[in-house]
């Protein structure tokens, strides 16, 4: 291939993993921010794997049978707030430990989903729609890579108002100091476990969400193998941004970006590696958990009651 | 009377949960019309109901054994690794890789470098786990899951690619096993030699927790890893040798579901049992003796799945919703549980 060619396969990659960025971003943004809210509250939920699967065939269940996409979108978040309130709940009783009832419900919510969706894989519901930033170029690979859908813009809105929520308002002090400090918060009044229930849900809610993006936007289908750990991963990914919102979009848009590789080097030809290239983002995780969590280094920022730092 | 309490204290909250799962079960069916007391009747008689069920369930709890340590002894050393579906993964792979690379040897010889080589690498993916906690701080939980997706995808690319027969064309595979090197069946019964194996790791699990130094010491960095280090343990060591103990029982795991049922390593092979190994574990409460009983339980539930499937056209998730409720059920009920104060 001639020096011309390769320049442009070059661009013409970075621009796929741009667009793949702006494309499979969303649920990483979703799950993360509202891992962000639970884990601010003190309490870790690793069952977000298992809400993000269940809101998918939720919000494609609704969406087929209203008609509407929102709904949809609706009955995916109500989905994940109900298994957000399940893990609060669960976690306030004595002697149960977070972790452990959120792997619980990664299964419990993955077999859920598989069961009650098991009538959708065949039949198309109506998407959400996308935005076509593109609109201006002439080049159809660059209006591709701006072609972008609905959730991202709400995504990003909600990442900048919990920045600023976490630091400025009564809310978000409060939310804080409930996972900073549970003997401070309940000496000032704030009643502790009804704040990390409410916190959990609102997550719970919010990764919901996510899972209405993979099955009503991209790939924009229900069928079971949808979420590939995309749930845990956004777990991992709050931490890499010290539990800060607008870091969580950030590093939303890299995992994105890493998911499209796989998919672009297959479009310009390499198939060699398809399924190791997939492996990218969870080899990214890593990489990313192990560069910012080193022992001895304290973890600015985060919570001074989540038991996943502890020890 | 003492004893009877004392065998009785943890059990009740284990039963209570069965049973709490069990009417949620039937609840969740009767909700959508399906009928409810007949379909537990069905799990009952498809997983013990008669010689072929009972054949089905034990073949299923071999692997879940296996898998199930690579949760409790980690457990007893103070980490949650849920990742036991990557070792399984790897460990298949290993075993299908051996027998081309040792062809002239007798065959218990070849067998034996399975089982070896299929306990090595999963000891030492699970281990990676163990050393990223311990030298990065890594939390093990979320690095387990992580090296499964991994091993998974390595496992796909090597069938797919450089490790596949090529007469295997619509189901990659691996070159299939020669028949020699297959295990075959227990005496007088129509399970596979797994089941013995995952029998005897568990007893000999339970012997090296509870009955040996090196046991005692993994219990106290699981009890209080800082006390541990204080009193001149080393902590770092004994956390890798639990995850490579464990990550060994996994990779086992995945070389008898090759050398006994598939007879090569394709996707068939990873059918989820190293997930169900983390319920058998926390359902055991990571006790080695227990995961015995709690495999023939578990492996009960996925054996009815066909019967559940033929009789009431239930879907096949039905068993994972079944196994989910069960989970969440044995944690929440594990409240009610008075003595033994350990959070995991």
């Amino acid at each position: 291939m001639s020096e011309a060619g390769d320049g442009l396969a070059l661009g013409s990659l970075l621009l796929a993993l741009l667009g793949g960025a702006l494309r499979v971003s969303t649920p990483f943004l979703f799950v993360s921010l509202g891992e962000c809210i639970t884990e601010k509250s003190g309490r870790i939920n690793l069952g977000l794997e298992g809400i993000l699967v269940l809101g998918a065939m939720c919000g494609y269940g609704a969406s087929l049978l209203s008609g509407s996409p929102w709904l949809g979108v609706l009955a995916a978040g109500l989905s994940g707030l109900l298994m957000g309130l399940l893990h609060g709940l669960l976690c306030s009783l004595r002697k149960v430990n977070d972790i452990a009832v959120g792997i619980a419900l990664m299964l419990f919510g993955t077999g859920l989903a598989f069961f009650l969706g098991k009538p959708l894989i065949q039949p198309q519901a109506p998407m959400l729609p996308a935005l076509e930033l593109g609109a201006w170029s002439d080049n159809a690979q660059v209006q591709s890579a701006l072609r972008i859908n609905v959730l991202l813009p709400l995504g990003l809105a909600l990442a900048l108002a919990l920045r600023w929520g976490f630091s400025n308002s009564r809310w978000g002090l409060a939310l804080r100091l409930v996972g900073d400090n549970a003997a401070a918060a309940r000496a000032l009044g704030y009643a502790v476990v009804p704040m990390r229930v409410g916190a959990t849900a609102i997550g719970g809610f919010l990764a919901g969400i996510g899972g209405a993006f993979l099955s009503l936007h991209y790939p924009g289908s229900w069928n079971e193998g949808l979420s590939s750990g995309q749930g845990l991963m956004a777990v991992a990914l709050v931490i890499f941004a010290r539990w800060d919102p607008l870091r969580c979009a950030l590093a939303a848009l890299l995992f994105g970006a890493a998911g499209a590789l796989g998919p672009a080097l297959q479009s310009q030809g390499v198939t060699a590696g398809y399924y190791l290239f997939n492996a990218a983002p969870y080899v990214l995780t890593l990489a990313l958990m192990a560069a910012s969590w080193a022992p001895g280094r304290s973890l600015a920022g985060a919570p001074g009651e989540l038991s996943l730092t502890q020890r | 009377m003492h004893a009877v309490r004392a065998f009785f204290m943890p059990v009740a909250p284990v039963t209570a949960a069965i049973a709490f799962a069990a009417a949620m079960f039937a609840l969740f069916l009767a909700l959508q019309g399906y009928p409810a007391l007949a379909a537990l009747g069905l799990v009952v008689e498809g997983a013990y109901g008669s010689v072929f069920a009972w054949q089905n369930t034990l073949s299923r709890a071999a692997p879940l054994m296996l898998t199930a340590l690579c949760v409790a002894l980690p457990a007893r050393a103070g980490l949650v690794i849920i990742g036991g579906e990557g070792a399984f993964a790897v460990g298949a792979l290993a075993a299908a890789v051996v027998p081309p690379a040792l062809s002239g040897l007798p065959a218990p010889a070849v067998q034996l470098a399975m089982a070896l080589a299929a306990c090595a690498v999963g000891g030492g993916w699970i281990a990676l786990s163990a050393w990223l906690r311990h030298a990065r701080g890594i939390n093990e939980t979320i690095s387990s899951l992580l090296l499964a997706y991994i091993a998974i995808a390595v496992f796909n690319f090597l069938v797919e690619g450089a490790l596949r027969d090529p007469a295997s064309l619509n189901k990659p595979s691996t070159l299939p096993l020669a028949d020699s090197l297959m295990l075959g069946a227990l005496p007088g019964l129509d399970v596979h030699w797994g089941l013995a194996w995952g029998v005897l790791c568990c007893v000999l699990a339970w012997c090296l927790t509870r009955r040996t130094v090196f046991g005692f010491a993994v219990g106290v960095v699981g009890g209080n890893p800082r006390a541990a280090a204080m009193a001149g343990l080393p902590v770092g060591r004994l956390i890798l040798a639990a995850c490579l103990l464990g990550g060994g029982a996994a990779g086992l795991a995945g070389m008898l579901e090759v050398a006994a049922v598939h007879g090569s390593a394709n996707a068939a092979v990873l059918a989820g049992y190293g997930y169900a190994g983390i319920l058998v574990s926390f359902a055991a409460r990571h006790n080695p003796l227990g995961i015995v009983a709690c495999a023939l339980l578990v492996g009960g539930i996925g054996a009815s799945g066909s019967l559940l499937q033929r009789r009431i056209d239930l879907p096949d998730a039905a068993t994972l919703v079944l196994q989910g409720a069960l989970f969440v059920a044995l944690l929440a009920f594990e409240t009610l549980n008075r003595k033994g104060g350990r959070r995991v």
